[in-house]
């Protein structure tokens, strides 16, 4: 594996834990739940994403072959993320009411 | 690089998964709760995938795959019983 | 075709992504992707809004491009007031009146509008054509509105044409 991947992976591993804390800090953090919700939603999402997209770049790079398992994961992920914090808005919409 | 990159990486996700646990305690609120528990479940796949590149093997894909998929029906499951109150009409 | 194959875009997906998981290319996981990608739509046509038709795919790839470095910039505004001061911080509910008329396209701009800037969707209300969106920071709410309106409804309804 080349220098520059490796370099590329290492800075895609670190970005992507960096804003799991954040989104992580926002949820301890904020103070009521629909500001909390930002957190998780938009920072969590982004950083596990990254993580994943890390991986992906990692196996094709010493496969030689693109690994698309890892592009599904984060897919999913991004596809998901925004439906569950609606429904969780919803509820918790409900709840307050 | 890598090797220093890859063990800094998985002890911030920990530390942002032991962050998700506070808030899982404090609550206040349920959805509070459901909400900590879908984000550590999201924490949780990036650290099992991590876990995959340490060992090197990919068969702990599957396994962040699976938690991907039952996190997002279980977080929808749980947010539906709160908005209906029940899970089957 | 349609009787069988409700969705065929769907059917590709979703045999694509069998054979994705499985992770081999002989003849018996082409069957069974297949078999998959029949059964699977069928099974959930009960559930379908129908879909309006992609007028203008190639505009479609271009909003793609800008969601995607709009998740970018979202994020690290989200991370500047998550760890910024508090006090300082202006949650608001916010509606957005709704130009777009199917539900289909309401929902992926309910989608876009929680992943991008600093906004998450609460409810979509279809008869009354309205989103309820609850903003992290915003000080001004019109400002927001218009945004929104401008920057990802517009091309929405020109990419869905409706």
């Amino acid at each position: 594996m080349s220098f520059l991947v490796e370099a590329l992976v290492s800075f895609l591993l670190l970005f992507g834990a960096v804003f799991a804390v954040v989104g992580s800090i926002g949820l301890v953090r904020l103070p009521d739940f629909f500001t909390r919700l930002h957190g998780p939603t938009k920072a969590t999402t982004l950083g596990i994403g990254a993580i994943v997209v890390a991986l992906l770049l990692h196996s094709t790079a010493s496969a030689g072959a693109v690994s698309l398992k890892e592009l599904a994961i984060s897919l999913f992920l991004f596809i998901t993320a925004p439906v569950s914090a609606h429904v969780l808005a919803k509820a918790a919409l409900k709840a307050r009411r | 690089m890598l090797s220093l990159a890859l063990p800094l990486a998985v002890a911030l996700v920990a530390l942002a998964m032991a962050l998700n646990l506070v808030r899982l305690v404090l609550g206040p609120q349920l959805v509070d709760r459901i909400l900590a528990l879908d984000t550590l479940n999201v924490n949780a796949i990036g650290l099992v995938v991590m876990l995959g590149l340490l060992l090197g093997t990919k068969a702990y894909l599957e396994a962040a795959l699976i938690l991907a998929m039952m996190g997002f029906v279980g977080t929808v499951a749980l947010a539906k019983y709160l908005l209906s109150g029940d899970l089957i009409e | 075709m349609s009787r069988w194959l409700p969705q065929p875009v769907l059917t590709f997906v979703i045999a694509g992504l069998w054979l994705v998981v499985v992770s081999s290319f002989t003849l018996n996981s082409l069957v069974m992707a297949g078999l998959v990608g029949i059964a699977i739509p069928l099974l959930v046509r009960g559930f379908w809004t129908d879909r309006p038709h992609l007028r203008r795919p190639l505009r479609a790839l271009g909003l793609l491009g800008r969601v995607l470095v709009d998740i970018l910039i979202a994020n690290l505004q989200v991370a500047r007031r998550v760890l910024g001061p508090l006090s300082r911080l202006r949650p608001a509910f916010v509606t957005i009146p709704l130009d777009v008329s199917s539900p289909y396209v309401a929902t992926i701009l309910g989608s876009i509008v929680s992943l991008t800037p600093g906004t998450v969707s609460v409810e979509i209300e279809m008869e009354a054509r309205t989103m309820l969106v609850h903003a992290l920071d915003a000080p001004d709410p019109q400002a927001l509105v218009a945004t929104v309106k401008t920057r990802y409804e517009a091309p929405l309804k020109e990419i869905f044409g409706c």
